[in-house]
């Protein structure tokens, strides 16, 4: 299908899509295309780019077509293992930039996340496909902003959502897995067939291939000097939640293979010795690359995201020696429950996973980075200075470019510092 | 060798000569909205070995004269550890910016905060309050100083504050407790800027905001210790940029893929700029 028609179909505002894609080239060019050094895998991923609402989109319309459920997510909470294993697809949202600002503020109070935000104002603009293309979305109440946000934007597209818990302990873990088993029923009940655990299990497969390629991307990075970039490596991770998941597992084993022959040719995206910093904190969607993208043309290396959109979602493997839906289950509610995300209280795990990615990495700072009015990380960056292994620097901010130079200038000094 | 620290500023652009680690220029003149023709008629005529600029148009310098570059924070640390070398902190209020810094005993930057994207409590806070009273800065800090108490100024946004002003003044309020509210806003925010950083005595004030007196005695109140000033607060910037310059090796910065070079200042007594009243150090008005 033209790209042309299948917007249409899916009833984008063609003319407001065909500007932001027209935005995106520049941005694109600059940050990602001027780099050198590029890794030749990269290929793949910048060719996913330049189409990215169109080839995976028409994909994704075609598994709904044929009758199978797209689902659209927003959180790395969400056990995408169940979505596939009943046949579906699993899709991110677009959530990184802001649109549609005065729509979304007739709804949403002007001091508000804007993760959030752009989620809703790609709605009512009708600018996402992927949004489009879903079947229904699944959010879960991991802030309040979200939780509440959800009950104003179900009347725009079918929402479902879970609760997720903000402790660890016990009685937590049962309202967790409860909650799971919950939505596997509600899958069942909407799609009117059963959860085979054959199924849930070549899914459990297939989603472990791919964080076990992230992971072995992420370690890869580790290396002095990195063969890979910050903000290649952040854009592999944002297009984890877009790509069909084989494929994509596939093209970045290929891409790993790649980067292990530089790091044995000791072979680097910069000199060694280029100082190394870690990105903590929210989520970036794409094309939300503006730390990033200064971090590394101020002379520094970014070598990993304490993230959802990196270590978060990568995390631990689902264990599958299970053979029983109920085994299977649980296993998957185990694995979902160690993330820890900062909405969980108290949230030490955090902050060791943090000094061990520092210690791993070789990293000589941290860069908090935190979304405007997201309380759950702007408080906890306090505690992440208070226990880091070396220096923080904290950053708030959002989408727009205005702070772009006081950004730079607070990156730099901290740069400054550090050497 | 002759170096060229120059410091583009929001609101005023430094330009300071150094010729053998002495001040040989110190000069200071409005930024206009023509920065590239503004800055290229400041160094006609003028030559030396190395440029070093900071301040927001840094980059600018970069391009157009192949300037090196440093943070402002890390030059007002350099600049003013050469003045004060006992200095642990320093408090930089400019047009646009608030910064604080903590330095560790060799002069290096251990912590910095800086006020987020908006104008609250910098020196165009000061610039629209006082054109909210209709009196010059210099006639603000003089009724600041001359009331015994301020009223209670609760919004810190420039914008917001300007309303809340305007407000008070059309309720009758003494311009003077409005002016000293003003000032204790500003103090109030700096301070938070200091205790994140754990800013600690010896505390140098730098920046436009650090020649009004009002401002440096509520500060040295609230800290409960002496708050010392420059000769010339403005010119830190731009003094520590021609340092940088004078002492500095740059292995290819500007490229994007090279660390900075390390830095070490090494300031001393016999190396201070005494040939320059500009620099020379003052401590303000004991209290």
């Amino acid at each position: 299908m033209d790209r042309e028609d299948l917007w249409r179909a899916l009833g984008l505002d063609l003319e407001a899509h065909g500007a932001l894609l027209e935005a995106l080239g520049p941005l694109y060019q600059e940050v990602f295309l001027s780099q050198e050094n590029r890794p030749e895998g990269m290929g793949y991923f910048d060719s996913v780019v330049a189409d990215i609402h169109g080839a995976r989109v028409a994909e994704l319309l075609q598994i709904r077509e044929s009758g199978r459920p797209v689902v659209g997510t927003f959180c790395v909470f969400v056990p995408k293992e169940v979505i596939w294993a009943l046949g579906g697809a699993c899709v991110g949202l677009c959530a990184g930039v802001e649109v549609a600002t005065e729509k979304v503020e007739e709804l949403l109070p002007r001091n508000l996340c804007p993760l959030i935000k752009a989620f809703f104002g790609f709605k009512l603009a009708r600018l996402c496909p992927y949004m489009e293309v879903c079947d229904f979305l699944v959010g879960e109440t991991t802030c309040d902003g979200k939780k509440k946000a959800y009950e104003i934007f179900e009347a725009y597209k079918p929402l479902y959502v879970m609760q997720v818990p903000q402790r660890k302990d016990e009685a937590s873990f049962t309202l967790w897995l409860e909650e799971i088993r919950r939505f596997v029923n509600h899958l069942e009940e909407v799609l009117g067939k059963a959860l085979s655990p054959q199924k849930l299990r070549e899914a459990i497969e297939l989603i472990n291939r791919k964080r076990k390629a992230l992971a072995r991307l992420n370690r890869l990075r580790f290396n002095d000097p990195p063969p890979i970039s910050g903000r290649d490596a952040l854009l592999i991770h944002q297009l984890a939640f877009f790509d069909d998941p084989e494929r994509f597992s596939s093209r970045l084993e290929a891409l790993c293979d790649e980067l292990e022959e530089r790091v044995k040719a000791g072979e680097g995206v910069c000199p060694p010795g280029t100082p190394r910093i870690i990105l903590s904190g929210c989520p970036m969607a794409i094309p939300n690359w503006k730390v990033t993208h200064l971090v590394e043309t101020s002379g520094a290396v970014v070598v990993g995201e304490e993230s959802c959109v990196g270590s978060r979602y990568v995390g631990e493997l689902v264990a599958v020696s299970e053979t029983s839906r109920k085994g299977l289950l649980r296993a998957l509610a185990e694995r979902y429950f160690k993330i820890d995300c900062a909405i969980f209280t108290p949230n030490p795990e955090r902050r060791r996973h943090l000094a061990s990615m520092v210690a791993q990495s070789g990293a000589q700072g941290v860069i908090h980075y935190a979304l405007k009015f997201c309380d759950p990380y702007t408080v906890e960056s306090y505690l992440v200075e208070r226990e880091s292994p070396v220096p923080v620097l904290r950053l708030e901010t959002d989408y727009s470019p205005e702070d772009r130079e006081q950004l730079r200038t607070r990156i730099e000094a901290f740069l400054e510092m550090l050497s | 060798m002759k170096v060229v620290g120059l410091d583009v500023g929001s609101r005023t652009v430094k330009i300071v000569v150094l010729e053998e680690g002495r001040v040989v220029e110190a000069h200071r003149e409005e930024t206009t909205a023509r920065l590239p023709e503004q800055l290229r008629a400041l160094l006609s005529g003028l030559e030396f070995e190395r440029l070093v600029a900071t301040g927001y148009g840094r980059n600018l310098a970069r391009e157009l004269f192949g300037a090196e570059t440093l943070t402002e924070i890390r030059a007002h640390a350099l600049g003013v550890k050469h003045l004060f070398p006992e200095v642990r902190s320093i408090l930089d209020i400019g047009g646009q910016d608030s910064k604080a810094l903590r330095l560790d005993d060799s002069g290096r930057v251990v912590k910095f905060e800086m006020n987020d994207r908006c104008a609250a409590g910098t020196g165009r806070f000061l610039e629209v309050m006082a054109a909210a009273l209709g009196v010059s800065l210099a006639e603000l800090a003089q009724w600041a100083l001359s009331a015994d108490q301020g009223v209670n100024l609760s919004a810190l946004c420039t914008v917001f504050a300007e309303s809340e002003v305007v407000g008070l003044i059309g309720r009758g309020e003494a311009p003077e407790r409005l002016a000293r509210g003003i000032v204790t806003a500003i103090v109030k925010r700096a301070l938070g800027l200091l205790k994140r950083v754990g800013a600690e005595a010896p505390l140098v004030f730098t920046g436009g905001v650090a020649l009004n007196q009002a401002v440096v005695k509520g500060l040295e109140e609230a800290l409960g210790f002496a708050v010392l000033v420059p000769e010339a607060p403005q010119m830190t910037g731009a003094l520590g940029a021609a340092l940088y310059g004078a002492e500095e090796r740059i292995v290819g910065q500007a490229s994007g893929g090279s660390p900075p070079a390390t830095a070490r200042p090494k300031a001393s007594a016999s190396d201070r700029a005494e040939g320059c009243s500009l620099m020379a150090p003052r401590f303000s008005t004991p209290r």
